[in-house]
């Protein structure tokens, strides 16, 4: 966590107080409450009715997911088809497959082109194939693991055009590229705390005013009713300082991250050529470094850069640990060697010079030996 | 050195693995997921192959301060392990997977990967000695002595090999993995074959290889006796389930002889019949010992020795046994071992192809 934002975590935290209490402790919880909200709102371009705490993007994307395709179809029972994106993090697909087996949602994926880009056009035919039927559209800012940050403006602008609730994710792009609610043209937008320097557990929907939303939490009808729970004050706090601090250092942070990252990228192209480097080149978060190393198995690679002391991570995992091949680079053309051969470098404000030439004294004899072992996997 | 710790999740591996970082050995630990869909493996704390089993080891791994990482076995798992049971089963022979496993994964596709990535050696959980002069020995726990299923392990693969646990009785492990920390501590040992969900290794086999009925006889007399859904279902030594129709002669109870796939017959005898005093094996990993030589063997898993003139020629050993033996099924191993003060020493081993009687043998049965 940022300093400042464990400093508000903390001095909050001592003040033991609900915000939905009337006496004193709790009107002091209910104004950082509020201040927070505010603070948040006018960082991010929205109005502070428009931020709805949650527990975090997992949360968030549930609730755009689900609660804007209930409403929606509450509005006009045929309305049940759930367009996204088939790169999207699997708190967005797996809302999307679950409200298809169990709520009879029809689901279109948008595809993306090699560079894992959604094409604004593809987005367009399904509105108009489904002109009836469409109930919510979920695309991604940008994305967690190759860094690609889609064209969300002009995907917004035409599903607002067809008159449907259009969600992004924002959690890997606040703080990292200009992020702004009201311009962007979407009616809502998951954020975290933990990916901009908060505290992990808190994050929130910005939810458009006009936007109706059922809630997955029924209780005391916190939040505009949309998300029942009392509200950890202190965690919403450190959130605000958080998210405040991101958003005012978004630009030089993104200039000297995005430097480091293109030296480091350069350099790793240098030692290995064969490396592919996966997103989008130009239009991809600053501090993504993303490449599949032919011939190696990402995990081998992770290991030995590991040993080294190089952080680095590959795709997900399943529940019992065992590397799968990443959706996204699936999605993105990428066969299923090519996906295991992936490897993600992330930068960022600590991130120096120094972290890429540990980085690369490590990588061209780390790449050679994982190629050795990768003639292991045929059994015998 | 820097070793790969193979960790099951179970206590002895977590052990072996603190053990080895105590020794000042760079040490990461590698968790193999053996099950193409883990939920179908054996759950509950069997010390094997399911998702609590991979948490289980990781925590270890974090108490100890190691690195880890899971491996996906699986593919090689069902081809070299599962399948090949199966098609052993098929074969009319029985086979004995947590051996193949050592031989194929562990010190095979786990160990070539390890070498390949710049590990020395790999460190397990096994109860066995591995000493300064290199040769397999007994765990000093009985009991628990696993050298057995590690005796088909080659020079090569021993030299690249660490067990930690030999010099310790399972109970001493337990009581340091408790002070370590290590919440494995009181997980009961794993039983059973864990790609064996219900522990029923006969439907298992039956789902596997179907029905294939075929006929029951009597070893002397070549009588038909009764009928069997598939000779899979029969291990040599075995006299409960038989459901014979046609009562022995003298009343007393008869025991599977030997199975042939060929024909699909599974022959029963008199339990004398079972009795074979000249054993002969293939597949042979042997250290050097000229033969003849006088020893012991151990013919299955948990078993008795049985003090015999071991003989290596080629491809071939041959054991005579100085006291016959019963229940010798081909495709288990014979371990010969040499008596010695600090734990018996395995000279070598080999899989079992066929136990046959001697004359004198067969004339004292008469
Ligand atoms: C794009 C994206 N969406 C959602 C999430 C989930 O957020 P949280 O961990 O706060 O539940 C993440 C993960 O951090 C993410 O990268």
């Amino acid at each position: 966590m940022l300093d400042e934002a464990l400093a508000a975590y903390v001095a909050a935290a001592r003040e033991v107080g609900n915000p939905s209490s009337l006496h004193a402790a709790g009107r002091r919880a209910r104004r950082l409450v509020e201040e927070s909200r505010e603070r948040i709102a006018a960082a991010v371009g929205a109005r502070p009715s428009e931020v709805i705490f949650t527990s975090g993007g997992t949360e968030s994307d549930n609730l755009a997911v689900k609660g804007l395709f209930w409403a929606r179809r509450a509005g006009s029972l045929n309305r049940s088809r759930v367009v996204t994106s088939a790169v999207e993090h699997h708190a967005v697909m797996d809302s999307a497959d679950w409200l298809g087996a169990h709520e009879g949602a029809q689901l279109s994926w948008l595809p993306v082109d090699s560079a894992g880009r959604v094409d604004p056009a593809s987005l367009a035919t399904v509105l108009e194939t489904y002109a009836e039927e469409v109930a919510v559209v979920s695309v991604q800012w940008a994305n967690n693991e190759v860094g690609t940050v889609q064209p969300v403006a002009e995907l917004a602008r035409l599903a607002a055009g067809a008159g449907i609730p259009f969600h992004t994710d924002a959690v890997q792009a606040l703080g990292q590229v200009p992020v702004d609610f009201a311009a962007s043209g979407a009616a809502a937008m998951t954020i975290t705390g933990h990916k901009v320097g908060g505290p992990v557990g808190v994050g929130a929907l910005l939810l458009g005013r006009e936007v109706s939303c059922t809630p997955l939490l029924h209780g005391g009808g916190q939040e505009r009713d949309v998300r029942s729970g009392t509200l950890d004050t202190a965690g919403v706090a450190a959130f605000a300082v958080a998210v405040e601090t991101a958003v005012s250092s978004q630009a030089a942070s993104a200039q000297r991250v995005g430097d480091l990252r293109d030296e480091l990228v350069a350099r790793v192209r240098a030692a290995v050529p064969d490396a592919i480097l996966n997103g989008d080149p130009a239009d991809r978060l600053p501090g993504n470094a993303h490449f599949s190393f032919p011939g190696c198995e990402g995990d081998a690679l992770l290991l030995l850069l590991d040993a080294q002391g190089v952080c680095c991570s590959t795709g997900s995992a399943c529940s019992a640990g065992v590397a799968q091949p990443s959706h996204v680079l699936i999605a993105m053309g990428a066969d299923d060697d090519r996906a295991r051969s992936s490897l993600r470098f992330t930068l960022g404000h600590t991130s120096t010079l120094g972290d890429v030439d540990e980085l690369l004294a490590a990588l061209p004899g780390a790449v050679e030996r994982a190629r050795r072992a990768t003639a292991w996997k045929t059994p015998r | 050195m820097r070793v790969l710790a193979a960790m099951s999740g179970g206590v002895d591996s977590a052990v072996a693995a603190a053990r080895a970082h105590d020794a000042g050995h760079d040490v990461t630990g590698v968790h193999l997921a053996l099950a193409r869909n883990p939920q179908t493996f054996r759950t509950g704390a069997r010390g094997c192959c399911t998702l609590e089993d991979s948490r289980d080891a990781r925590r270890a791994a974090d108490v100890i301060g190691i690195p880890f990482y899971v491996w996906d076995m699986a593919e090689q798992f069902h081809a070299d392990v599962v399948d090949d049971f199966v098609a052993e089963y098929a074969a009319g022979r029985t086979p004995n997977p947590c051996l193949r496993c050592n031989e194929k994964i562990k010190f095979e596709a786990v160990l070539d990967r390890a070498v390949a990535l710049g590990f020395d050696a790999v460190v397990t959980g096994h109860h066995a000695r591995l000493g300064a002069d290199g040769r397999l020995r007994r765990s000093v726990d009985h009991g628990k002595d696993q050298s057995y299923v590690l005796a088909v392990l080659t020079r090569e693969q021993l030299d690249r090999a660490v067990f930690p646990l030999g010099d310790s009785t399972k109970a001493q492990v337990r009581e340091e993995a408790a002070r370590r920390g290590l919440a494995v501590a009181d997980k009961p040992d794993s039983h059973d074959i864990c790609f064996i969900a219900d522990g029923d290794t006969q439907g298992f086999l039956q789902r596997q290889l179907g029905d294939a009925p075929g006929d029951i006889v009597d070893g002397r007399t070549g009588e038909r006796l009764g009928g069997h859904n598939g000779a899979y279902g029969y291990t040599i030594g075995q006299r409960k389930g038989l459901d014979l129709r046609v009562p022995a002669a003298d009343g007393r109870p008869r025991y599977v002889l030997s199975i042939t796939p060929v024909t699909n017959t599974v022959t029963v005898g008199p339990k004398e019949d079972l009795e074979v005093d000249t054993v002969t094996a293939s597949r042979v990993i042997w250290h050097g010992t000229p033969t003849p030589v006088e020893c012991d063997v151990q013919l299955r898993a948990h078993g008795e020795v049985v003090p015999a003139v071991v003989t290596v020629e080629g491809e071939t050993l041959t054991a005579r046994l100085a006291t016959p033996a019963r229940g010798v099924a081909a495709g288990q191993a014979i371990v010969a071992y040499q008596r010695s003060a600090d734990g018996d020493i395995v000279l070598g081993s080999a899989t079992m192809t066929a136990g046959v009687a001697s004359e004198a043998l067969v004339a004292a049965r008469a």
